[in-house]
């Protein structure tokens, strides 16, 4: 092959890299292994976590422990969609685009808006986008955001717009739900858009219609995070005046990974079609009149339009959002919502058994669909602890984000989560409650009558 | 005209929405268990759904079937040679996969506390460490999502570290070569994109460069390079233009696109760059999965360190004897904050670990010799023979990873447009170069072999060439009319973006 290009060595090809730049040395790295060592080596790696299979998982807080159907797995493992790059060539990537277009109906249906995107990196910087978008839309540059949409959206939120020069302003709670009053007098005319999350970080369903209207008679958008598993018993953001719903998509067909990779879903009005971030796929026609898909709108993107790109976003998630379709496939219409009201109806008996227990109260009253907070009378940490002992993750601890919820806690409900796995939940952390409490004598870990009252 | 259809050809394209009959099914959901109340007594009505979403309605087997025929539709890395330019199309191991399966690292909960996620925050520190070495910085942030979401953050962590020098800049340079993100990124982080030549080399024109910077020194806040750049060439000016910039008080950022020609070679970080952004999707070998995911971390020096996203994964010494261990650092002052929810990528990062721990060291630097070799080698050939004249490279010099050739003369002597030849070699069962990029190039080609394939594959694809060109002398509406053998033919993509249909009508 030298002979070929006419150089004497390898080492001629890198003559361009100055000498004093090359390196000179080998890298400190170790030295390569065999697939078997490397194997073990990952494998001693993922021993030292307790995750989903070693703890019954009530962790939620935007992502979840949904179990993930067999047939997710053989799709997206196989060759043709795991390994292909984006279809910047649509003849031979047929496979691809087709799924994007199914992924964006779907999308579409869920949130009930019109136009989805092929997926973005994740939730809370899909959030950030969508202020992107709402500032081109508006030529307005303030946010005004509530403090029930994820902590990780709102700070991602807030860093975007250090960097396109807005202003975000956070609106409180007001028993689990975003205090409407203060919301309305919040909103002005320089408002570019509303962020709300419905069911919110606190597991509470916002009234997003009514808080909305501040939002439409400022001219402003209203952002709408929700959380896909929920969508099938919830009124959709798009009945709910959303102009943009958006969201965490792991629940759907993704798996926990500690934190990613998922994907993040993007709907819009039809008026914001071509302010999108991302990739869009669209149907259209061969020269032989077959049916086809296509990269659509592509003069927002960035390898076209470059500085006056509606987002500088590339490579995204297609894999993850692959997941999603078949999940949501598997399911079906009837399935979803039979998924979404077994989610409502187990999260309602977890409440109520949590809320029994002593030294347990409900942080908010509002209605919930498959999370919920509580307050506990204890050190939480240590009752964390002490419940992680008996193989139980008892939740999210709230006070990592909300100091005023210093011992609140967030439980999560998925189909996994089974109603002797609810009740042997509500055993462990009563028992955990009491022993941090010293009431051991005497007194069980629930409530009398008279408490409950 | 089609001469005659192929099976997929002849297949009617339906969507799953499509296939949809109403009552079939494939999931079987686990009963309650607990009492069945009406959803109305949980949930105030208004706030409930009238009619669930219109999702399909399809068995087990035929969503099986729907996929894998859909799959067959598309060309991937595993089938043949997918030489795209600028995307590192190497092999993706299966090891990485098998690892990242692994419950330890798929079934772990993201908000785990970190005294119960100990591997999972060591494989990241690890990784950071692994990453900072080839990247010649002391600091790792492994947040950011893809290469793009990277670029954004070494913006902010600019505006960050001039803001705190009591700084307001307003302009990034960039090369007329750079990825189109480079600019993208550049509006979105609140500057001005600032455009400078290349030379007659390939590299960046140093006058123009000098020009730029004295319109206002005090305003530059960033350059953006890639090294090898786009067309594939090391810029040899590296250190004089790092000085330029570091002397106007800016910073220097590396889109790390291109890594791979110089892995254990020569490092971003002894070239001058502060900022360095790593697609572990290319040089580290996740699959593209068609568009993702990807990861991009960021790696950086001492003084950029304090402004990184937070949190940061950082190795603690123990107490009382005990060893070091792992944690979350949030308590991050000048941080400018989180980039996205919880830890970022980290499937990725278990993939592109255990591409590390395979290849190691030297492993490392005999893939990006081994990607120049093939480059230069694919290079070469296609300096011969029809190509060479109808096809020159853009830059007549030794490349690095990956090269440019102008389809300007095949198009003037021939009427064959780079686009045509392109879709003609899916018909040869190649994915084509990248093309119309870099923008300097007329007719661009782009084309990036990769260290994981064989002399024989890189010949295939010379030869694969040479046929078309060979053909379109005797015919050039042959290839103009291509591709012929593709589950589709080519496709009207302004009818897509004139009247766009997004989704399936009910």
């Amino acid at each position: 092959m030298l002979a070929a290009i006419g150089a004497e060595s390898i080492d001629e090809l890198f003559a361009q890299v100055p000498d004093e730049l090359r390196l000179g040395r080998p890298l400190a790295l170790p030295a390569g292994m065999s697939e078997s060592e490397v194997f073990e080596r990952l494998a001693a790696l993922a021993q030292r976590n307790a995750d989903a299979d070693r703890q019954v998982c009530f962790a939620g807080a935007g992502m979840y422990d949904h179990y993930v159907p067999a047939i997710v797995d053989a799709i997206t493992q196989r060759s043709e969609f795991l390994t292909p790059y984006t279809p910047y060539q649509p003849e031979i990537s047929q496979g691809g685009l087709q799924v994007m277009f199914e992924f964006q109906t779907a999308m579409s249906e869920l949130t009930g808006l019109p136009v989805s995107n092929a997926g973005l990196y994740e939730g809370p910087s899909s959030v950030a986008s969508a202020g992107y978008l709402a500032m081109a839309a508006t030529k307005r540059r303030r946010f005004v955001v509530s403090r029930g949409l994820h902590p990780h959206s709102r700070e991602t939120l807030a860093t975007y717009a250090v960097g396109y020069g807005a202003e975000v302003v956070e609106v409180g709670l007001d028993d689990g739900r975003t205090n409407a009053g203060e919301l309305a007098r919040a909103v002005d005319d320089k408002t570019a858009a509303v962020f709300l999350q419905s069911p919110n970080f606190l597991g509470a369903i916002e009234q997003t219609e009514a808080l909305g209207t501040a939002a439409k008679e400022h001219g402003a958008l209203l952002v709408v995070a929700c959380d896909p598993m929920t969508l099938g018993v919830l009124k959709p953001p798009g009945e709910q005046g959303a102009d943009i719903a958006l969201g965490e998509g792991q629940p759907l067909g993704n798996r926990l990974d500690f934190g990613g990779p998922s994907f993040g879903f993007f709907c819009a009005t039809e008026e914001q079609i071509r302010r999108m971030p991302g990739r869009i796929a669209g149907e259209t026609d061969d020269v032989d009149g077959r049916r086809g898909f296509v990269l659509a709108l592509q003069t927002r993107e960035q390898h076209i339009r470059r500085e006056k790109a509606t987002h500088n976003i590339c490579t995204a998630q297609a894999l993850n959002a692959l997941a999603a379709m078949v999940h949501l496939a598997w399911l079906g219409r009837e399935g979803y919502r039979e998924l979404g009201e077994l989610l409502v109806r187990r999260t309602a008996y977890a409440r109520e058994r949590l809320a029994a227990l002593k030294g347990v109260e409900l942080l908010h009253e509002a209605p919930v669909a498959r999370e919920f907070a509580v307050r506990i009378d204890a050190s939480l940490d240590r009752v964390l602890d002490r419940c992680a002992e008996r193989g139980v993750a008892a939740g999210y601890p709230l006070g990592r984000d909300y100091p005023e919820y210093e011992n609140g806690l967030l439980v999560a409900i998925t189909e996994r989560r089974t109603k002797a796995q609810i009740d042997e939940l509500a055993d462990v952390l009563g028992a955990a409650i009491a022993a941090e409490r010293g009431d051991f004598l005497g007194h069980g870990p629930s409530k009398s009558t008279e408490e409950v009252r | 005209m089609a001469l005659s259809e192929t099976p997929m050809q002849r297949e009617s394209v339906r969507t799953i929405y499509e296939k949809s009959r109403r009552g079939r099914r494939a999931a079987v959901l686990p009963d309650a268990e607990v009492p069945e109340t009406p959803l109305e007594e949980l949930i105030p009505g208004e706030l409930l759904r009238d009619e669930p979403p219109r999702l399909p309605e399809v068995s087990e087997p035929e969503i099986v079937r729907h996929y894998n025929r859909l799959s067959r539709r598309n060309f991937d890395l595993d089938t043949g040679f997918y030489p795209l330019g600028s995307c590192t199309m190497k092999h993706n191991p299966r090891l990485n996969e098998r690892v990242a399966a692994l419950p330890g690292h798929a079934r772990l909960h993201p908000a785990q506390d970190p005294k119960r996620a100990q591997g999972a925050l060591e494989l990241m520190w690890l990784l950071q460490e692994s990453l900072a070495e080839i990247c010649g910085l002391p600091h790792v942030s492994l947040q950011p999502s893809a290469g793009s979401h990277g670029e954004l953050a070494g913006l902010l962590l600019t505006r960050a570290f001039h803001a705190d020098r009591g700084e307001e800049r307003t302009k990034v340079l960039a090369p007329d070569t750079s990825h189109g993100t480079n600019p993208a990124s550049v509006t979105m982080a609140g500057y001005d994109a600032v455009k400078v030549a290349t030379n007659e080399r390939g590299g960046v024109e140093m006058d123009d460069l000098r020009a730029r910077i004295d319109e206002g020194p005090e305003e530059v806040a960033c350059l953006m390079l890639t090294n090898p750049n786009t067309l594939g060439l090391f810029d040899e000016n590296i250190a004089e233009i790092a000085a330029l910039i570091h002397e106007a008080g800016g910073t220097l950022y590396y889109d790390g696109a291109n890594l791979n020609a110089v892995m254990g070679h020569s490092r971003p970080g002894d070239m001058g760059f502060d900022i360095v952004h790593v697609n572990l999707h290319k040089s580290f070998s996740q699959p593209h999965g068609g568009g993702g995911p990807g990861a991009g971390p960021i790696a950086v020096s001492e003084r950029i360190e304090p402004f990184l996203p937070r949190p940061q994964v950082v190795r603690r010494e123990g107490g009382n004897g005990s060893g070091p261990y792992f944690d979350l650092d949030l308590d991050r002052p000048k941080s400018i904050g989180r980039l996205r929810g919880f830890q970022g990528n980290f499937g990725v990062f278990v993939r592109s670990y255990a591409y590390i721990l395979s290849l190691g060291a030297d492993g490392l630097a005999e893939a990006s010799e081994t990607a120049v070799l093939n480059a230069n080698y694919l290079k070469a050939r296609l300096a011969e023979g029809r190509a060479g004249s109808r096809l020159p490279v853009a830059f007549d010099r030794h490349c690095m990873h990956e090269f440019v050739l102008s389809g300007r003369p095949m198009k003037k002597e021939l009427g064959l447009a780079t686009l045509d030849l392109a879709k003609r070699l899916l018909d040869f069962g190649f994915h084509p170069p990248t093309v119309y990029f870099p923008l300097l190039v007329e007719e661009a080609l782009m084309i990036e072999p990769t260290e994981t394939e064989t002399k024989e594959s890189l010949d295939a694809f010379a030869e694969a060439i040479e046929h078309i060109l060979a053909e379109a002398e005797d015919d050039p509406e042959v290839a103009k009319q291509a591709p012929y053998t593709t589950p589709v033919r080519r496709l009207d993509e302004v009818k897509a973006t004139r009247k766009p249909v997004v989704r399936q009508s009910p």
